[in-house]
């Protein structure tokens, strides 16, 4: 819109210019300042270096400062130092980014590989015009609009494969925006993916760079939700207890508790929206009570025997180890299958090359 | 496995399982595991090959063996539907299963992902999940995509959304 702007001023200029009766520049200069004014009228906010506390009109942070007057949180401007990256901009992360810009984050960097569609307009923050974009592009269109200061970062690309997975773990490590953070270059993940595999990737990379993340998802049928912070070494990882399946709102209040140091971060929370009152409340108190006590013995009693053990311990591993009694497998165990083509590769010719392999592969796939 | 027909059960049971609990990340044991998936895919096409019941071509797309290609193919009412099959190895394979595509049919059912990845959710994750790291590449064909040809293609075909190659080049022709 801009650039446009500014060719027609330019074209009008030259019109001017080459305009050879005097008389028609008046009308002219009419319209250039008619074009000037709807420039101002367009034109992008500039950035502002300092947040104010001014409670002004065109102050875009005072309501946001007030928090800071208003004592709940100490330094609200320290939500520039911070960089937060979002995986998955559907439903949930491109809500929660447009949340994050609003609030003044510093720096958001978003992953996606899918393109936005009409299929997405029940949603918030999409329109109609970005269709055929990438979502992570058309999310860095709105987004520089609403707030310039924050910095965004675009990646277009799928964490799963290995060659997405190493750009998103070299994106989440590179610290150019503050090159003096302990750790990663990023402060918080938010995993806002729609499927199981994406989950277990973030959890992956979270887990290898000591990263705390969120975790958020929404049911199928869009009556549930849920949200989860991981601290990895501290709360149990995605693999081991991934949960069940109105939740960008939670999630970035829950950001903001762990970024800017205010109220209790939820640990787990789940919203049933269709569940019995009482019910909700009774979960909700057991929640809390479970998850608010400071303990100090965290078990005083292992009636179970449990122990950490060596991964490399054949024996140790629950899955490998015997059923309980009336049980009984239906698949052969792999350790079992080893056995026997280890007699028949005695007397044929064991075949471990990956090349003999790939070829055998290709030559039966040849007719 | 309750549910499934004898068939598949017995063909099963014949498909060599894996051991090596590896993904495209781990060096030197993803190449054993890569042994392991050759050797899989290898006996089960075989297999498939004697009991004339061939119906897919696999192999893998570069040399790490992270990105495969080939086709499948379904019999309905004795004509064969051919599609291009392709999938990636995950970052965190064997732990999750390939996302199996078939691009081709993407946005003609309601049972795909975008970009043409089959449901597995239902009838396949949970076995993978129990089996991990035992099954591989074949088994994925085997217990996740042969199902979903089979309850896709018939209806797909009856409902007129996919026309054999001989009615769609004489349709355009006329």
């Amino acid at each position: 819109m801009e650039a446009e702007l500014k060719g027609l001023l330019s074209d009008l200029q030259s019109l001017k210019d080459s305009l050879p009766d005097p008389s028609h520049r008046n009308s002219v200069d009419k319209i250039r300042a008619r074009l000037e004014h709807l420039k101002l009228g367009n034109a992008q906010r500039s950035k502002i270096k300092d947040m104010s506390a001014e409670v002004v009109d065109s102050n875009p942070y005072s309501r946001l400062m007030a928090l800071q007057r208003m004592g709940i949180v100490d330094n609200y401007e320290r939500i520039r130092e911070f960089s937060v990256a979002i995986v998955g901009i559907g439903g949930v992360g491109s809500v929660a980014a447009e949340m994050l810009t609003r609030c003044g984050i510093g720096r958001l960097l978003l992953y996606d590989y899918d393109k936005v569609e009409l299929a997405n307009m029940n949603r918030l923050f999409f329109r109609p015009e970005q269709v055929g974009m990438t979502k992570t592009d058309a999310a860095v269109q709105t987004l520089s609009d609403i707030n310039p200061d924050v910095v965004l970062e675009s990646y277009t690309l799928n964490i799963a494969t290995v060659q997405g997975f190493e750009t998103f773990m070299s994106s989440l490590k590179n610290k150019s925006f503050r090159p003096d953070k302990e750790g990663t270059g990023v402060d918080l993940v938010l995993s806002c993916v729609d499927n199981y595999e994406a989950r277990m990737v973030v959890n992956q990379a979270c887990n290898e760079l000591n990263q705390t993340w969120m975790e958020s998802g929404v049911s199928e049928n869009a009556v549930s939700g849920h949200i989860q912070l991981l601290v990895p070494g501290e709360t149990a990882c995605f693999a081991c207890a991934p949960p069940l399946g109105v939740v960008a709102g939670l999630l970035v209040q829950n950001t903001l508790k762990y970024l800017l140091k205010f109220g209790n971060v939820t640990p787990y929370l789940k919203e049933y929206i269709l569940a019995k009152p009482a019910r909700v409340a009774a979960a909700r108190a057991k929640m809390e009570a479970e998850a608010f006590v400071e303990p100090e013995c965290l078990h005083a009693d292992n009636e179970w025997n449990i122990s950490v053990v060596d991964d490399s311990d054949p024996h140790s591993n629950a899955s490998s180890g015997a059923l309980p009694e009336g049980l009984v497998h239906e698949l052969p165990s792999a350790d079992e299958f080893q056995k026997p083509p280890a007699s028949a590769e005695t007397t044929a010719t064991p075949i471990d090359d990956l090349e003999d392999l790939r070829r055998q592969l290709d030559a039966l796939n040849a007719d | 496995m309750e549910g499934w027909d004898p068939t598949t059960k017995s063909t099963l049971t014949q498909i060599p399982l894996l051991s090596v609990k590896a993904g495209p990340r781990d060096g030197g044991a993803w190449t054993q595991r890569l042994k392991e998936e050759y050797k899989a895919l290898i006996a089960y096409t075989s297999m498939n090959k004697s009991n004339d019941n061939d119906w897919f071509r696999i192999s893998a797309a570069n040399p790490e063996g992270t990105r495969w290609t080939g086709k499948c193919w379904y019999v309905h009412n004795l004509l064969k539907y051919e599609f291009d099959l392709q999938f990636d190895i995950p970052v965190t394979y064997p732990a999750t299963a390939p996302e199996l595509e078939l691009p081709q049919l993407d946005g003609k059912t309601q049972k795909m992902y975008r970009g043409g990845k089959i449901c597995l959710t239902v009838h396949f994750k949970p076995l993978w999940a129990k089996n991990c790291p035992r099954f591989g590449i074949a088994h994925a064909l085997c217990l996740g995509l042969a199902p979903w040809l089979a309850a896709e293609i018939p209806i797909l075909v009856d409902s007129g959304m996919i026309k054999h190659k001989d009615d769609a080049a004489s349709s355009n022709e006329s």
